[in-house]
């Protein structure tokens, strides 16, 4: 039995138990979220682990099969009218009519959203400046830039000023000064109180946007956590040394003491979890003396396969 | 904007959105515009001199022209399977559906804008055949009624077509259903008089829908006696339209509910 958890109109978004199929694969296995209003939740997982089929169970896109998925204080089986009412979606893919003008694009949606004519114009041309989109406002979709279709795709999901965005994945693809520039949009929308789901393959994207990290791995959430409390239990930068010759191996190993032991990687490859310069000077020093040759060191942040890794040894 | 327009309003927005697209594409524009006319001098001049028009001795200008606006309207008319299969497997239908838009309201914009296209592409049509000699007899009224008959068939084509868009996944195959808009006019009374075709064809082209669809314009161009083609016209092109349009509006509403 999953706890009774006490809800309350301050949850955006409340995910019990949630459960979806596709045939006979699970691809949803009993996953909880919760987002406090006004907050960011990132969702952090690697390709093919739910994070997309969560996102349209949540916007109605998709019926659950099991537990309850309330959003806005609606439940989304049910009350899937008044859910689409209060959220914006970004999906993956691009949910814009490449062949229309930024504006044309927005004035559509600002119509059928019955904002009325004279309004749909005004909100279009609003939004267009909000993004940062009034120089390609009359250029066709087709001709934009990635970062410039995510941000119109973003304005699009934000026409009838949702209080709940979802966004799948927003950043994917897109160059580094891009996602800064998304990144900063993001920030904004939270500042001005809507709450927020993202999806994400990327550890920093989450560690910079979100307040709090559901890391999503086989439909299963094996981790819901500060970005902080998360980055404590991967550890931070991995030192990964390439020896000179396999044979050093097992003397390096044990040169290394207890860091060495935890160590993993490959015949010629030690990684571990690197604490600074005079970690490294150590480090490098211990296995000098156990005359163990060097060929190349490299300092790596933590990827999403580290986080999995270090989740998945704590959780066996 | 009060609650009884809003369905209307959408539809407009829609029908804009679909026409925009439309003459944004270079292919697009070509069916519309540049297919009528290289179709009716490609019948007129390549195939008009080696057919004979049989016993109803007409120049075979005269004969091909009500099978050439239908293959005109037809076709354009055909490719809205591929429109609407493109929203269906893109992402628009996802940003579609958190909107608060009536579900038959997208497939019916679809229909409008294949309709206003179409219509427009049969007028070319007639215009060319004009400018190579077509001398038709009809009167005002008469002029009406091919006007109706070109935008109902246009418009049966398009509900039709809408409904092969929505039961197909690619819009590769959703363009299928062009060839067969554009050949069925061959095995009718369009293109060559079906009493000069083997038993079997001759049977099949008195039996489907294009052949009284073609006697009663070419009765109403010319002047000739219409016959029961009128009522057949009438009953064929209500009937495709009374089945395809609320199934499409159906299986819509039934591939975007969750």
């Amino acid at each position: 039995m999953t706890l009774i958890h006490s809800t309350t109109f301050t949850d955006a978004v409340l995910v019990r138990g949630l459960t979806k199929s596709f045939g006979s694969t699970r691809v949803l296995d009993g996953i909880d979220l919760t987002v406090p209003t006004g907050s960011l939740l990132a969702l952090l997982g690697p390709n093919g682990s739910g994070k997309t089929t969560a996102v349209r169970v949540l916007t109605t896109l998709l019926e659950p099969d099991g537990g309850t998925v309330t959003v806005g204080g609606h439940d989304v089986a049910r009350e899937g009218a008044a859910v689409r009412r209060m959220i914006g979606l970004t999906a993956q893919q691009a949910t814009v009519d490449e062949l229309l003008t930024g504006r044309e694009n927005l004035e559509l949606f600002a119509g059928l959203s019955h904002l009325g004519r004279r309004h749909a114009r005004r909100r279009a041309q609003e939004l267009l400046e909000r993004f940062d989109l009034v120089a390609a406002a009359d250029r066709r979709i087709a001709a934009y830039s990635g970062g410039m279709r995510r941000r119109l795709d973003l304005a699009a999901s934000m026409v009838s000023e949702p209080r709940i965005l979802f966004l799948d994945e927003p950043t994917t693809g897109l160059d580094p000064r891009s996602r800064a520039e998304l990144w900063s949009v993001i920030g904004e929308l939270l500042g001005s109180g809507t709450t927020i789901l993202l999806t994400t393959q990327y550890l920093e994207e989450a560690d910079r946007l979100a307040d709090r990290v559901a890391v999503i791995n086989g439909g299963r959430v094996v981790a819901d956590d500060s970005p902080a409390a998360l980055k404590r239990q991967v550890g931070t930068e991995r030192l990964v040394l390439r020896l000179s010759r396999a044979e050093d191996a097992p003397r390096a190993r044990s040169a290394l003491g207890e860091a060495g032991a935890g160590a993993d990687g490959g015949d010629r490859e030690i990684t571990l979890a690197a604490h600074g310069p005079d970690h490294l000077r150590h480090t490098l020093n211990l296995l000098h003396d156990a005359g163990v040759a060097i060929e190349r060191t490299e300092l790596r942040s933590p990827t999403l396969d580290d986080v999995f890794f270090e989740l998945t040894a704590v959780a066996a | 904007m009060s609650a009884v327009l809003t369905p209307a309003g959408d539809l407009r927005l829609l029908v804009v959105r679909n026409l925009r697209r439309e003459s944004r594409l270079v292919d697009g524009l070509i069916v519309n515009l540049a297919l009528p006319v290289i179709i009716m001098v490609l019948f007129v001049y390549v195939f008009g001199g080696a057919i004979t028009t049989g016993s109803s001795g007409l120049d075979y200008i005269d004969f091909v022209v009500p099978a050439v606006l239908l293959m005109s309207g037809g076709y354009g008319a055909a490719l809205t399977a591929v429109s609407i299969a493109e929203d269906m497997s893109g992402g628009m239908i996802d940003r579609f559906r958190t909107l608060p838009v009536g579900g038959w309201v997208i497939p019916a914009a679809h229909v409008v804008a294949s309709l206003a296209r179409n219509v427009a592409a049969c007028v070319f049509a007639l215009a060319a055949a004009l400018l190579l000699g077509f001398r038709p007899n009809a009167s005002p009224t008469d002029w009406l009624l091919v006007l109706a008959v070109a935008a109902g068939y246009v418009l049966a084509m398009s509900s039709l077509s809408v409904l092969w868009g929505l039961l197909v996944d690619s819009s590769q195959a959703a363009g299928a259903f062009s060839f067969v808009v554009l050949f069925l006019p061959y095995l009718s009374n369009g293109v060559v008089p079906a009493e000069t075709m083997p038993p079997l064809l001759r049977a099949f082209a008195h039996h489907q829908p294009i052949t009284p669809v073609v006697d009663t314009l070419r009765s109403l161009l010319l002047g000739l006696p219409m016959g029961s083609s009128g009522a057949l016209t009438a009953a064929w092109l209500t009937g495709i339209v009374a089945i395809s349009a609320p199934a499409a509006a159906s299986l819509f509403r039934r591939r975007t509910s969750t």
